[in-house]
């Protein structure tokens, strides 16, 4: 059974179809890139997994169980966590509050504690800057404290939202880098990116969504030597 | 600042006279006060203990305006009502209590006893409103709920007045609380020192509980951002029926020290001035920040006391004492005209609004 699985799954924003009858599978300790051009709906299928939209048609299992019944907040004890568009750190809260409020749904303070530790391995940066308020970081540093926020929840299942957007080329490569350490250690990723060439070097398996459906599923080779996706997302003619 | 000549309005013009003939006023006044000296040193450090009295009073109840607009963007106008409730339920154990002498012989107890009830309705009171008015109102126009908070207001005073009629009950005297303490060589009434001491008590106590707190942090996440702090596995609504009762517990508290404090009593209208004033107290110091509404109520509360005397005598204005209320709602339209956002707030149109 796949750990998370879209079963023709629609949404809307009022009468807007943003999401038109998609259907995907992610196995435990995969990379899936999902990509897609501006409008596709790729941010409108994470939200709907992590349960801030609900579908009107279609179900999303988590572990086969059908998420409907399940408030946002209530599918992050399941072990869903996300690195919202556009990071949405808590800008007037501290570095060490942000990272906090990541381990919101936990009670085992010596696990947070670990955790903790880990990511401040992962992004020495934030330690430094541990006591100083988030939105006085560089948009670099933002990136890192919204991904080491959500690793906090010590997440199965991790949704990234373009977590290179905005960075510079070498920090993209870091954070790449980053998603396969975090995978290695046992986090399976549903990763959305525009960067779809990084995206699919790293990924197992990708989809390619186009208005509100997918038009697209294969491996990452298989999807990188696809003419269709050269030519579109990877910019080679 | 760059000042571009043609940008200059004649708004701009009338406001920067109205701030200048304010300012002038304000000094003309407090000069002529103060050399006329027709006041003590004394006279005025009892005036300002009546304010910082009275003014963390005002804070209490401002901080429940100011904590659910942090959180939601909206005034729960019927705050001031949450306030009375409480206050006017207590009052009835008070007299029991001063009936069987309980109030005379252990009145730390038997304050405290009265602030838990009082605090216990306003917050049941507080939570039962955002339930019924404003939860099912979350996604409406901003103006609705607005409207109920109106409606609410109205159900909670006429409840007590159908349930108790129109008139005061006054607050049984506390024997322990009726004299007055030495503070170098001032006398100040104990009462307004004890009610003092509890407010920062209290205070503090709420400081720590925003800035230290699990729940305080995720009081300051849903503040900033519903979604995602949804991502984190806050609770919302559990979020925001907690800051109801928090600021209606604060609320009922400050309704008994009212009634320790001011001799005429409660009923069921008593809300309403407070109310408004509190409120402008949280505009005051910023609202939607929490040491904002701490610092806008004493300063609103000082303001009020020492006002009449040091500058509205000073301008020969007669029977300046009556215009106590005049001066905090002078004090609100000119915040809202020259600094919207009060002392510590940042603009509003920066927030989500
Ligand atoms: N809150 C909203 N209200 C109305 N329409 C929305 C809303 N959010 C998204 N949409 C619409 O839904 C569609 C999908 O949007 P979505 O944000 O999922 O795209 P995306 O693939 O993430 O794009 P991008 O790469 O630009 O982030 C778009 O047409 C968008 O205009
Ligand atoms: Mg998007």
């Amino acid at each position: 059974m796949a750990m998370l699985e879209l079963e023709n799954v629609h949404a809307y924003y009022g009468y807007i179809h943003a999401l038109q009858g998609i259907s995907m599978t992610v196995e435990k300790g995969e990379i899936v890139a999902l990509i897609g051009a501006n409008g596709a709906g790729k941010t409108t299928t994470l939200r709907t997994i992590s349960g801030l939209l609900k579908p009107r048609q279609g179900r999303v299992l988590l572990d086969g169980e059908d998420l409907a019944k399940y408030k946002a907040h209530e599918i992050v004890y399941k072990g869903v966590a996300m690195v919202p568009e556009g990071r949405g750190i808590f800008a007037k809260l501290t570095v060490a509050e942000n990272l906090d409020m990541g381990a919101y749904s936990r009670n085992d303070k010596k696990g947070i504690a670990e955790d903790l530790e880990r990511v401040f391995t992962l992004f020495p940066r934030l330690k430094e800057r541990r006591n100083q308020v988030a939105g006085t970081l560089s948009g670099g540093e933002q990136q890192m404290l919204a991904t080491a926020r959500a690793l906090m929840a010590r997440p199965r299942l991790l949704l990234m939202d373009e977590p290179s957007m905005g960075l510079a080329p070498v920090l993209v490569e870091a954070v790449f880098d980053t998603i396969q350490e975090i995978n290695k250690k046992g986090t399976t990723i549903l990763l959305v990116e525009q960067n779809a060439l990084m995206a699919l070097q790293i990924a197992d398996r990708g989809y390619v969504l186009q208005t509100g459906e997918i038009v697209l599923s294969d491996t990452a080779e298989g999807l990188r030597q696809n003419p269709m996706v050269q030519k579109a997302y990877l910019g080679i003619e | 600042m760059k000042i571009d000549l043609e940008r200059i309005s004649w708004v701009d013009i009338f406001l920067w006279l109205f701030r200048i003939a304010a300012f002038v006023l304000i000094v003309v006044g407090i000069y002529n006060t103060l050399a006329a000296g027709k006041y003590t040193s004394e006279q005025w450090v009892t005036l300002i203990f009546s304010g910082l009295a009275q003014g963390s009073i005002y804070a209490l109840i401002a901080l429940g305006y100011t904590l659910v607009y942090g959180i939601l963007l909206m005034i729960n106008f019927a705050h001031g009502d949450i306030y009375m409730a409480g206050a006017f339920t207590a009052v009835f154990l008070a007299e029991y209590f001063a009936e069987n002498g309980f109030l005379a012989a252990h009145p730390f107890i038997a304050l405290t006893l009265l602030a838990l009830l009082a605090g216990g309705v306003s917050m049941a009171l507080a939570v039962l409103v955002e339930r019924i008015a404003y939860r099912p109102l979350r996604n409406a126009p901003r103006l609705v709920p607005l409207i109920t908070a109106i409606g609410a207001s109205f159900s909670i005073e006429y409840t007590f007045r159908g349930l108790y009629g129109p008139g005061f009950h006054a607050y049984p005297p506390v024997p322990a609380l009726s004299g007055s303490v030495h503070i170098g060589r001032f006398e100040v009434p104990t009462v307004q020192i004890v009610v003092l001491i509890a407010a920062v008590v209290l205070m503090a106590g709420l400081y720590f509980l925003v800035e230290r707190t699990k729940i305080g942090k995720a009081m300051r996440a849903v503040s900033e951002n519903q979604d995602v702090a949804r991502l984190m596995g806050i609770d919302i609504d559990w979020v925001i029926v907690f800051t109801f009762a928090v600021g209606g517990l604060l609320a009922g508290v400050a309704g008994v020290f009212n009634g320790l404090f001011r001799p005429q009593g409660v009923y069921f209208f008593m809300g309403f001035i407070p109310g408004i004033k509190a409120f402008t107290a949280a505009v005051l110091g910023g609202i939607g920040n929490v040491p904002g509404a701490m610092v806008g109520g004493i300063l609103l509360g000082i303001i009020e006391a020492l006002g009449p005397n040091l500058f509205l005598e000073g301008l020969g204005i007669p029977a300046a004492n009556q215009l106590k209320d005049a001066i905090a709602f002078t004090v609100l339209v000119l915040i809202l005209i020259f600094r919207p956002q009060g002392i510590f707030g940042e603009r509003l149109a920066e927030k989500k609004a």
